[in-house]
């Protein structure tokens, strides 16, 4: 026999509801006493930071080391792995071992701050380097920011990565100046007219094309198209019709590798002939598989790497780097991922203490330090002020074709 | 006189138990638990409200996570668009203030709660007319739909995500208290319903819908009710998963929770609210331990093989229709020991 | 005019694929009543199986350096397809006699043995990274002892089990296999994306203003002809006609002395099949990216297709497809955006106005 209660029903429920309610409350009043106010919660969480502890100084890094954008995250990772090797070979910091540790966020943004959470209060890592998307280092830079332990990103470009706070930098240019590098050089290579696909899914992306509009705009030039797509599309030909009906001199699109070669095949198979050009996100040796020889003679800004450079930093660079990985060419992010873990390994040497938040002075300090990707200085908003190449792709090669310095963009 | 003795009992129980677990777990968990704990326990809440839809009444959605991103859109809109302009005049919603956070978070979740209910009605009515497979496919086609629709809503950020959400105080422990005491009237509401009975009449259309619809009981009102409400618990549960992730992102709603919460019903046990919260708990605890271990590679495979060979050998999940409840065992238990010599 | 015309030849194109797949879940929803959510999963497969014949197990050669070699490579392209095929339904084949016909005649040794093994590889694939020798001999091995260990276990859990004719039941467990097949994937292929290199000669003409390109038209004439093929099995060879008879009453085929395991075991290879082919056609003439999700969305939408032309109808499956493939490229070429979102609409407004989907019947429901 059943019982029923049907008064009880929704009662116990709503009773317990509003008895909840009550314990929000209730934890307020509790909370208050352990600190009033602004000065209490500063107090508390001075007290954060991680501290190195035992023999060795662990050092954290998060990428896409699978999924989507996996050629990025493993690029970075050889170039990190390369620098902190090498300063174990030569004896540690202090005498103390620098250990890696290395976590996958599988390229979702969602992994990237469970596991940037997982580096800072389970392994107590003293820094993190990491990540190469800009939607990635945004969704995990606050959690860096919160415990007080610095973030070095090897190359999210998107400004807003490091307005985040004070504990986050960059080894590498903001696409502020990107953007308008890639606009300056369409501007000078006698485009006056230029379609911009963007993909709205990424903020890298979108950052990219306002700012490059704005820019092309204020030289004179005009855009003709600002179609949009989303990374993980494989069909792109109904914008891409559109773009032919607006007659540019050339397109642009910043996305990532992933999309671009397909996106290249289909222009050619709809008709549209005319150059197309995007900026770092296309760096990966994926992309000529992808995009067969649609993609030839277009142009590409980057990072100021090539493997053809010939400095001596550079040469003993890469000899290092074949040395581990023997057969590869080192790319821009290799040599973006060892620059930031270089940069976090001197200002270690140079930290008053070892916490991360000596550290994160120590690193702010950076001055002059000559990266393999260029020389580093952080600035007042962290960011590195550097050059940019543009790339020719020529056959399955990227050539150096043009390089810009900030002030010959007017910035 | 009793039973209202015995109910606010609990209810007093349930605060204490809360608010000790949570003074402990302020000091000594680890924030990377304390979010993975906070998923557990949405999951917990999201399984139980499905099977309020699928397990109680019979029905077969499989697009739950469509009415969890209303309600974390929702919630997230009121918390960082409406609230700014409300906070004018009523100035007890002030940021940084324990009592207006707290007070800020109870409204986004009324919000979400009401607006996920009512697409719940919007998307129940005209669908619950199908039936099994078919029904399956709408409710799928309409949490897609949703979710494209917020793809396609700047004002939220659109396909980049809406972030941040910053609304709670930077209490690492409060998180837990507004999840798990939501789980807790998730838990004890369709426990009390089940055994009221309204909840008969979701039970009979379960069994046998035309033998209830012959019996008097108005199915497609039944139907529509226990969507609503399943709707509803999952819209409250995104707006605290907005507010703990301090954002969200639309791929974050997409047909694998979905998935992955009607996995967690069925697994439990369809109908048994106990076992769709153990399997919620479970289900999620489960892939972020499998991360710690040397097999973190092929977690995901292990978990889905489980998933199919847990199918094949104990098709009605692991209570069945059953419940497991702590007075009863531990009756049983006595009652065993009593027998044994 | 023009511009609406190339919007439909694009349409007509993504279609075809979308009827490939859809005819798939079609099928094996007449027979079994089942949504075969792994199925777009076979059509990733196909699509791998393509990538690496295509780089590494056929001697394709490079076209830009040798120009001369169009006609071996259109036939290893030939030889390529077939293989995708063949994979594909060895593969349909599998899952059916392990994860579903279990479901609808019980959990039986061999089931065991099966699973144990599927649970051991990724536990030895470890172990034999860690050791490095014998990685092949190990997961064999080990594969064995763990189905011998849980042969017991299995059998105490399962013996009080009956066959489950739960829907839901039958929908999880395909979801689960798609599970498996996708994150397998990942661990076996990788999840950086893969091209396909240019491996046919392409060409690009147009016709009254309108663009065409030779391998898109190659996917749409091999795709007619697999539907004609299709349809001549269907309707004129014996395991059709019993394909035919199961999809109208199971038990009554049983007891005309039909082998309905073995038929059933047929259609999801011809589903599985057109399946292997339409991923091998996408990824080496579109060439785009391969990767282990790489079934997700094409299979979601050619399942919609399948329903939209009446779920278990194979004419319906093809039309759906088309009409699916149409719609969203007439919707994309002025809301981009809108593309995934109308195939649900669609979806959702026809099973609201016609249940049965546009070619299928509407029954009354059984008491």
């Amino acid at each position: 026999m059943i019982q029923l209660r049907q008064k009880s029903s929704l009662f116990g429920a709503l009773l317990l509801g509003v008895a909840l309610f009550g314990i929000g409350c209730k934890d307020k009043e509790e909370a208050k006493p352990s600190g009033t106010g602004k000065t209490g919660e500063t107090t508390d969480t001075a007290s954060r930071g991680n501290t190195v502890t035992g023999d060795t100084i662990k050092i954290g890094e998060y990428g896409s080391l699978t999924g989507d954008n996996s050629t990025f995250g493993i690029s970075t990772h050889r170039g990190i792995q390369l620098a902190i090797e090498e300063t174990n070979a030569a004896g540690g910091i202090n005498g103390k071992k620098l250990e890696l540790i290395s976590e996958d966020d599988n390229s979702k943004a969602e992994q990237a701050k469970t596991v940037v959470q997982k580096l800072v209060s389970n392994e107590k890592v003293i820094a993190v380097i990491g990540e190469v998307a800009s939607s990635r280092s945004i969704m995990a830079a606050p959690v860096c920011q919160d415990a007080k332990v610095p973030m070095v990103s090897p190359s999210s470009t998107n400004p807003k990565v490091t307005a985040i706070g004070d504990y986050i930098f960059r080894v590498c240019f903001t696409d502020d100046f990107q953007a308008v590098v890639a606009a300056q050089f369409a501007w000078d290579q006698g485009y006056k007219n230029v379609a911009v696909f963007t993909d709205v899914k990424s903020d890298y992306s979108k950052a990219f094309g306002e700012l490059f509009a704005k820019k092309f705009k204020t030289l004179g030039g005009k855009v003709a198209a600002e179609p949009t797509y989303q990374s993980g599309d494989v069909d792109f030909k109904a914008q891409l019709a559109t773009i032919k009906g607006a007659t540019p001199d050339a397109v642009l699109i910043p996305g990532y590798y992933t999309e671009v070669g397909t996106i290249a095949r289909q222009a050619r198979e709809v008709g549209l002939s005319v150059p197309l050009f995007g900026g770092d996100g296309w760096e990966s040796d994926q992309l000529i598989p992808g995009a067969g020889i649609a993609l030839e003679g277009c142009f590409f800004t980057n990072h100021f790497f090539s493997h053809d450079m010939t400095e001596p930093h550079i040469l003993s660079f890469i000899a290092a780097f074949q040395k581990i990985n023997p057969g590869k060419q080192p790319g821009a992010l290799d040599a973006l991922g060892y620059d930031a873990a270089k940069v976090i390994i001197e200002a270690l040497k140079r930290a008053k203490s070892l916490d991360s938040v000596a550290l994160r002075d120590a690193i702010a300090e950076t001055k002059d330090y000559q990266g393999v990707a260029g020389k580093i200085t952080l600035d007042a908003n962290r960011n590195a002020r550097k050059e940019a190449v543009l790339f020719k792709i020529v056959g399955k090669e990227f050539k150096i074709f043009k390089s810009y310095r900030p002030e010959q963009v007017g910035l | 006189m009793r039973w209202l003795l015995g109910r606010i009992g609990v209810v007093v129980l349930t605060c204490a138990i809360l608010l000790v677990a949570n003074r402990l777990l302020i000091d000594n968990i680890k924030e990377y638990y304390i979010s993975v704990l906070v998923l557990c326990g949405l999951y917990a809440t999201l399984a139980v409200s499905l099977n309020l839809i699928n397990g109680i009444t019979g029905q077969f959605s499989i697009g739950h996570a469509g009415f969890y991103a209303v309600g974390a859109y929702v919630g997230g809109a009121w918390t960082m668009l409406m609230r700014p302009l409300v906070v004018k005049s009523l100035p007890i919603l002030q940021t940084g203030t324990q009592l207006g956070d707290h007070l800020n978070l109870f409204i986004a979740l009324v919000l979400g709660t009401v607006c996920a209910g009512l697409t719940g009605l919007l998307v129940g009515l005209p669908s619950l007319r199908l039936r099994g497979d078919y029904l399956a496919i709408v409710t799928l086609g309409f949490g897609e739909v949703i979710r494209i629709v917020i793809l396609n809503m700047d004002v939220v950020g659109g396909p980049r995500g809406f972030t941040p959400i910053t609304a709670l105080v930077n209490d690492h422990g409060i998180p837990l208290v507004w999840v798990f005491g939501l789980l807790v009237v998730v838990v004890a509401f369709s426990r009390n319903l089940v055994k009221s009975a309204q909840g008969l009449k979701f039970l009979a259309v379960r069994e046998d819908e035309i033998a209830a619809d012959a019996m008097g009981v108005n199915t497609t009102r039944v139907k529509v009710t226990a969507f609503v409400i399943g709707s509803a618990f999952a819209g409250a549960a995104g707006v605290l998963y907005a507010h703990c992730q301090t954002g969200v992102n639309p791929d974050s709603f997409d047909m694998n929770t979905s998935i992955t919460v009607t996995t967690m019903v069925v697994l439990g046990g369809t109908g048994s609210i106990s076992g769709s919260l153990l399997a919620g708990i479970v289900l999620t605890a489960l892939p972020e331990l499998l991360r710690y271990d040397f097999i973190k590679d092929y977690r995901m495979v292990i978990f889905s093989t489980l998933l199919v060979v847990f199918m094949l050998t104990r098709p009605q999940g692991i209570f069945g229709h059953r419940e497991i409840a702590l007075p009863r065992f531990l009756r049983r238990l006595i009652r065993k020991k009593e027998n044994a010599p | 005019m023009q511009a609406f015309l190339q919007t439909l030849i694009y349409g007509v194109e993504t279609g075809a694929i979308y009827a490939l797949i859809a005819l798939g879940y079609t099928m094996v929803y007449g027979v079994l009543r089942l949504i075969n959510f792994a199925h777009g999963d076979v059509y990733m497969i196909g699509a791998f199986v393509g990538f690496y014949a295509c780089t590494q197990w056929l001697p394709f050669k490079d076209l830009s350096q040798h120009p001369e070699a169009a006609a071996v490579n259109i036939a290893l392209a030939l030889i390529t397809l077939f293989l995708s095929m063949l994979l594909c339904a060895l593969l349909g084949i599998t899952i059916e006699r392990f994860a579903y016909r279990p479901l609808r005649n019980g959990f039986r040794n061999a089931d065991a043995h099966f699973w144990g093994f599927v649970i051991a590889l990724p536990v030895t694939a470890f172990v034999g990274a860690m050791s490095t020798t014998k990685r092949q001999g190990a997961l064999l091995f080990a594969g064995v002892v763990i189905g011998f260990i849980m042969r017991p276990v299995m059998a105490h859990l399962t013996k009080r089990i009956k066959p489950s004719s739960s829907r839901l039941n039958a929908l999880i467990t395909a979801i689960g296999v798609s599970l498996i097949l996708e994150n397998g994937g990942i661990n076996v292929f990788g999840a950086d994306p893969k091209f396909i290199p240019d491996i046919l000669p392409k060409r690009q003409f147009s016709l009254l203003g309108v663009e065409f390109n030779s391998s898109r038209l190659i996917i749409l004439i091999i795709a007619a002809i697999l539907m004609a093929v299709l349809r001549y099995i269907v309707l004129y060879t014996r395991p059709g006609k019993a394909m035919r008879a199961i999809s109208h009453d199971i038990d009554a085929a049983k007891l005309m002395g039909i082998n309905t395991d073995r038929v059933i075991s047929f259609t999801f290879a011809l589903g599985a099949s057109l399946a292997g082919a339409a991923g091998f056609m996408v990824a080496a003439f579109t060439n785009i990216k391969v990767v282990p999700l790489f079934g997700l969305q094409p299979g979601l939408k050619a399942f919609v297709a399948a329903v939209l032309g009446g779920a278990g109808n194979i004419p319906g499956a093809a039309l759906g497809g088309l009409i699916m493939g149409v719609v969203e490229s007439l919707v994309a070429s002025r809301y981009p955006q809108w593309r995934d979102a109308v195939a649900f609409i669609l979806l959702i407004v026809i099973l609201l106005v016609r249940p049965a989907g546009l070619l299928g019947k509407n029954t009354a429901e059984k008491v």
